[in-house]
């Protein structure tokens, strides 16, 4: 092989193009369980949603359009994040439920690019479901979204999607040094991630420590952005107290996410963990 | 792959006082659990030129499994150190990747996906572009005897000897220079079995690989090592070839060779290894 930087540029986006192709491959063999996790998905947001409708039908005096478009961004950011949660998680989980994570990491593929190669496939896939998400349950409901800036709502979620790369890896790690606890941690760090920031209500009724707690969470800048965009029509001008909280937000986590891999995955391999029984 | 020539002048690997320890329960004092240093491999020490088949026996927790993933930068040592044509297993983990691959008792694959899918992504890691995997992947499964026909079923459908032929094209697809073969053949039915050890002759023959093979099979690590070495909690108390761990013992079988040296039937399984 040859050397250099150009060498190795090439090496790492061959190997960073082999995680997102494998992940394509899976979700082609698994198709009729992604579409029954869709339904599930979709169930589980309407009973959500249609709770604007059940407030105004037992004598609620609320704008029901405005809470149910409110409700609904919350659901499809939940769905969101536990796709890319999940996804990343995988990395590990997935990996040794089939047996192929000591192939995976012993493989000469910088950890950088391999969390990487699972983030830009987790991305692209959740985007892909919180549209189709959105839609399908849009049907449900008589909303005017016409005014509605999708482009701006599509760059609150991509900007918010490297924060929540960056904390996803590192509950992704979390499967590695405990195989049987790993997963259901990395599915409370998202709970907690979305209580916090206000997923289906104003942060402002969070006790105080909450609404502190919320000013470092991404996807309180997330759900803000993204209903600013579609109930309002704010445009990506407007959107600088969202976006720059985010970009700052996304600068910090990325590195840390990855230092906190890096010490898991060297825990893992002193304590002979980094295999597939655990 | 790197094949450069200063590879053929250094050894291929040289493994030095190298130790390793992982805790086991060992019962409770009071509510609090009592865990105890165990050690997988305690001070192993040898050297494998290039080119070289070196077979490791060994009962269950005798460390086989330990110094393989040690050798594949999947552990990391309490003690001594071990080097792949000049490189630290530990502090040049990338270098020592891109040298080796590995076939270990289970073929681990995403059981869902095609050989040729969970080739085609194993070799991506290995920086192989799609161009060069499509020709290479069907060249290589055919090799290995695996019918055309099913190169795109899902490996859950085959049998575990089908499975051990992919695992073996897997490996070989990276063109590694230092093979590790993990109990390659262990569980397979007798004509499998044939078939992976005629094939690691031939990566012998063909690709100039020098093979690592831990091994319950001591036919088969008489028929496909140059050196035999036997692990025994831990310890490598013998490396030499097979015929002269016969003669030193005065025995007829490498089997009974085995028994002299440790003490013990090969057939007697101590515990598994392992945190």
């Amino acid at each position: 092989m040859p050397q250099g930087a150009a060498a190795v540029l090439r090496h790492e986006l061959i190997g960073l193009s082999g995680v997102f192709e494998r992940n394509v491959y899976l979700v082609r063999r698994y198709l009729w369980w992604d579409v029954a996790f869709f339904v599930w998905t979709i169930a589980n947001t309407l009973t959500i949603v249609f709770i604007g409708k059940g407030i105004e039908a037992t004598g609620g005096d609320i704008d029901v359009e405005r809470i149910t478009t409110q409700l609904l961004v919350g659901a499809v950011v939940w769905a969101y994040l536990g796709v890319i949660f999940e996804i990343l998680t995988e990395t590990v989980a997935w990996e040794r439920w089939e047996g192929t994570i000591e192939y995976t990491f012993m493989a000469p593929l910088s950890r950088p690019i391999h969390l990487f190669g699972m983030g830009l496939f987790a991305i692209v896939y959740g985007v892909i479901r919180a549209v189709l998400l959105f839609g399908v349950v849009a049907l449900f409901f008589d909303l005017n979204l016409g005014q509605a800036d999708y482009l701006a709502a599509l760059v609150v979620l991509l900007v918010a999607s490297i924060s929540f790369l960056g904390i996803g890896m590192m509950t992704a790690v979390l499967p590695l040094i405990s195989p049987e606890k790993g997963t259901q941690l990395g599915f409370m760090a998202q709970g907690i991630l979305l209580v916090i920031s206000g997923v289906y209500y104003p942060v402002s009724i969070l006790p105080e420590w909450m609404q502190w707690a919320s000013t470092i969470s991404p996807a309180t800048y997330a759900l803000d952005g993204l209903r600013d965009a579609i109930l309002d029509g704010d445009g990506l001008g407007s959107m600088g107290d969202e976006l720059w909280p985010l970009v700052l937000i996304g600068a910090v986590s990325i590195p840390i996410g990855l230092w906190v891999f890096r010490i898991g995955e060297q825990y893992a391999k002193r304590h002979g963990k980094l295999k597939r029984s655990g | 792959m790197t094949r450069s020539n200063h590879h053929s002048s250094m050894p291929a690997v040289v493994v030095d006082g190298l130790r390793k320890e992982f805790f086991r329960n060992d019962g409770r004092a009071g509510l609090r659990r009592r865990r105890k240093r165990v050690a997988a491999l305690d001070g192993v020490s040898f050297e494998m030129h290039r080119g070289e088949t070196l077979a490791i026996l060994g009962q269950n927790g005798s460390g086989k499994s330990t110094l393989v993933r040690l050798l594949s930068t999947l552990l990391l040592d309490d003690g001594g150190s071990a080097h792949v044509f000049g490189h630290d297993v530990a502090a040049e983990t990338r270098a020592v990747r891109r040298l080796i691959n590995r076939v270990s008792v289970e073929a681990s694959f995403f059981k869902k996906m095609s050989a040729v899918e969970n080739l085609s992504y194993a070799a991506r890691f290995y920086g192989m572009p799609i161009r060069e995997t499509r020709e290479r992947i069907p060249e290589i499964l055919g090799r290995v005897g695996f019918p055309r026909k099913r190169m795109g079923e899902p490996l859950e459908d085959m049998s575990r000897g089908m499975q051990q032929k992919v695992a073996l094209a897997r490996a070989l697809l990276t063109a590694p220079i230092l093979l590790l073969l993990d109990e390659p053949t262990t569980g397979l039915d007798p004509r499998s079995k044939l078939e992976v050890q005629t094939f690691i002759r031939e990566i012998r023959q063909i690709h100039d690989a020098t093979i690592l093979l831990c091994t319950h099979d001591l036919v088969e690590a008489e028929e496909l090592a140059d050196r035999v070495g036997i692990l025994d909690r831990g310890r490598l108390i013998e490396l030499a070839p097979a015929a002269e761990l016969r003669a030193k013992y005065d025995a007829v079988t490498l089997e009974d060779a085995f028994f002299a040296a440790t003490g013990k039937a090969f057939e007697d399984e101590p515990e598994e290894e392992d945190d």
